[in-house]
């Protein structure tokens, strides 16, 4: 103990321990759907730590690429598991952010008073997307070239002269070329670290309001004789021990796809991107990986007006920027769809569907069909926020318990 | 010191300034982080002129140039192409060429073109960038009966006919580029440069 106190009187570390862990009172009745924040920082560190590692073994250059990735894959010890880790990863975190953005959804962990703690979550969102959109252009592929020549050309979309000059800034080049490539890499191997960075400051947000819970009630308004919630569990050891639980579930499906089916049949690792980047030839059918592809469809379902395209990019964005402006969307006296009522359990649940739908429409080649089908979705997916303020007032709410439930 | 006899409006204002100079001085120490962004000479001086020798294309066939890193074609139009092409004014959104940015002023014309059967066209959907299919077939499956050749984009489903110019309802909002080009003899056309009306 001598040698903590020494350590102690120079740093807090047992204050910080016991702030954080041994003495952070949770919830008590958190269910499954609070493993996916451990999780993803779990994958955050994992995607960190064999990033670095595929970095000492990657050329970032036009030339160079795509034979450097087949160097690490075929002539590199366990190089194919280090990619497979980090492309397999890639999926496992937008995957886990998506249950986790869920899950604040389902029980109003963005109300009052977390609406910043949603906020900086919103941002690790957009900032993940950054990270990811860069990362995919390095294997130098078909996909990659593409995708990224049509993603950086919705910059070239903004109108009154800025927009074109604005994507070859972007690009350093008139089209995708070996300058865009290297400062990709040198920012997809930065943004991992504003990341962890974002990260901590979402955890700080946490533990000074405290989580949410499935009842959405606030535990700090019960508490016994010596200020601890009476519907609190020091988090360590009862969370940490559960999310190990969580961690060692995650990971059995995890490797499972890493070791059987890394390309996750087109999904993970799309076809085109076998082949090296070509600058005269699209693929016959380009769409980005299935974590972008409800954007995309939305992206493609807005017809261009005033001879420009900008008012699908428009929709686009918005459809990711709503997300900052749920916590005053929300009107309902409630936090948890434990407690609310159908016109909140319905739009929620065509809100999924939405997503589901455009995600699937978006990996499609486009019909007139399926533009009508995406057009329905997208209305659909913006109706559930811009019609929120209505639905949710007018919903009709149970009562909720004073304390948490089982 | 004392804090009596303290000028706080002094203060203030010498607080307010040092932002503001500092602020200045950052903006200042932006500009060679953000200018290296800007294509490099190097970069600028890729974007030549280049030749295209078309003694070898035959009629309804595709010849792809790299100008400026971008694919260019020059697609040899055949008589019935020819005739078609005017057949489709009415499903086309700007069948006349009016949007000017869209090809030199020599090319204002139905074909889009210095001489009929040549069409040189910058081969990038004006949407966001793909490269179109070349599809001279006519009345494919896929395309539908009223097809009569043309160019149709995969990644978004925005159509072209063989002048580059678009339909009406597709993503992309306006008709293919033309690049400036001119004829250096019968069978080389040089993309890059005007040569004026031929």
């Amino acid at each position: 103990m001598s040698f903590m106190n020494w350590i102690d009187e120079r740093f807090p570390a047992t204050k910080v321990w016991n702030e954080h862990l041994a003495q952070y009172y949770a919830p008590k009745n958190f269910n499954f759907w609070y493993y996916f924040g451990s999780l993803a920082m779990l994958v955050l560190v994992l995607q960190i730590v064999t990033g670095v590692w595929l970095a000492m073994l990657y050329k970032p250059s036009a030339a160079d690429a795509f034979a450097s990735v087949e160097y690490i894959m075929r002539d590199v010890d366990y190089g194919w598991l280090l990619r497979y880790l980090h492309s397999t990863g890639a999926s496992a975190f937008f995957l886990v952010i998506y249950l986790h953005m869920f899950r604040g959804l389902i029980y109003g962990s963005y109300r009052k008073p977390r609406e910043l703690l949603w906020i900086i979550g919103v941002i690790i969102y957009l900032a993940m997307m950054a990270t990811a959109f860069m990362g995919y252009l390095l294997p130098w592929g078909q996909m990659s070239y593409w995708g990224a020549q049509v993603i950086v050309n919705l910059f070239a979309a903004v109108p009154f002269g800025i927009g074109e000059p604005l994507s070859i800034w972007i690009r350093g080049d008139y089209v995708i070329s070996d300058a865009t490539l290297n400062r990709f890499f040198a920012l997809h191997f930065l943004l991992p670290f504003v990341l962890a960075a974002l990260v901590f400051i979402h955890i700080v947000a946490l533990h000074k309001v405290g989580s949410n819970n499935p009842d959405g009630i606030e535990i700090k308004k019960n508490k016994d004789e010596n200020g601890i919630p009476k519907d609190g569990i020091p988090f360590h050891p009862y969370y940490s021990v559960k999310d190990i639980v969580g961690v060692g579930v995650f990971l059995i499906f995890f490797t499972a796809v890493i070791f059987f089916w890394p390309d996750f049949g087109g999904l993970f690792l799309e076809p085109p991107n076998f082949e090296p980047a070509n600058p005269l030839k699209t693929p016959d059918h380009i769409a980005p990986v299935w974590y972008f592809t409800p954007f995309y469809a939305m992206l493609r379902a807005v017809p261009p007006m005033f001879n420009s395209q900008f008012p699908g990019v428009l929709v686009m964005f918005a459809a990711i920027l709503v997300f900052f402006f749920l916590p005053w969307l929300d009107r309902s006296p409630v936090k948890s769809i434990r407690y609310k009522g159908m016109l909140f359990k319905v739009p929620v649940a065509i809100f999924v569907i939405s997503f589901v739908v455009l995600a699937w429409l978006g990996m499609q080649p486009s019909t007139p069909v399926k533009t009508l089908l995406a057009q329905i979705f997208t209305a659909l997916y913006f109706a559930f926020f811009l019609l929120m303020p209505f639905y949710s007032k007018m919903d009709k709410t149970k009562p909720v318990p004073e304390r948490v439930t089982k | 010191m004392s804090a009596e006899g303290v000028d706080l409006k002094k203060r203030r204002f010498l607080t307010a300034t040092t932002a503001v100079i500092g602020a200045v001085g950052v903006g200042f120490a932006a500009v060679p982080f953000i200018a290296s962004w800007n294509p490099s000479e190097r970069a600028k001086a890729l974007g030549a002129p280049e030749e295209a020798d078309i003694s070898k294309l035959e009629p309804g066939g595709l010849l792809r140039v790299k100008w400026r890193g971008k694919v260019c074609w020059v697609v040899n139009r055949t008589e019935q192409n020819l005739a078609d092409l005017k057949t489709l004014d009415g499903e086309l959104a700007d069948p006349n060429s009016d949007v000017e940015t869209q090809q030199p002023p020599y090319c204002k014309n139905p074909t889009r073109s210095i001489k009929p059967e040549y069409g040189v066209l910058v081969g990038i959907c004006t949407h966001l960038g793909c490269s179109p299919t070349y599809r001279p077939d006519v009345a494919p499956a896929d395309l539908g009966a009223d097809w009569k050749g043309g160019f149709f984009c995969p990644c978004h489903g925005s159509r072209f006919d063989l002048a580059g110019r678009v339909y009406k309802g597709v993503p992309a909002p306006t008709n293919l580029v033309v690049p400036p080009h001119q004829y250096l003899s019968e069978d080389v056309i040089l993309i890059g440069v005007d040569g004026g009306a031929a």
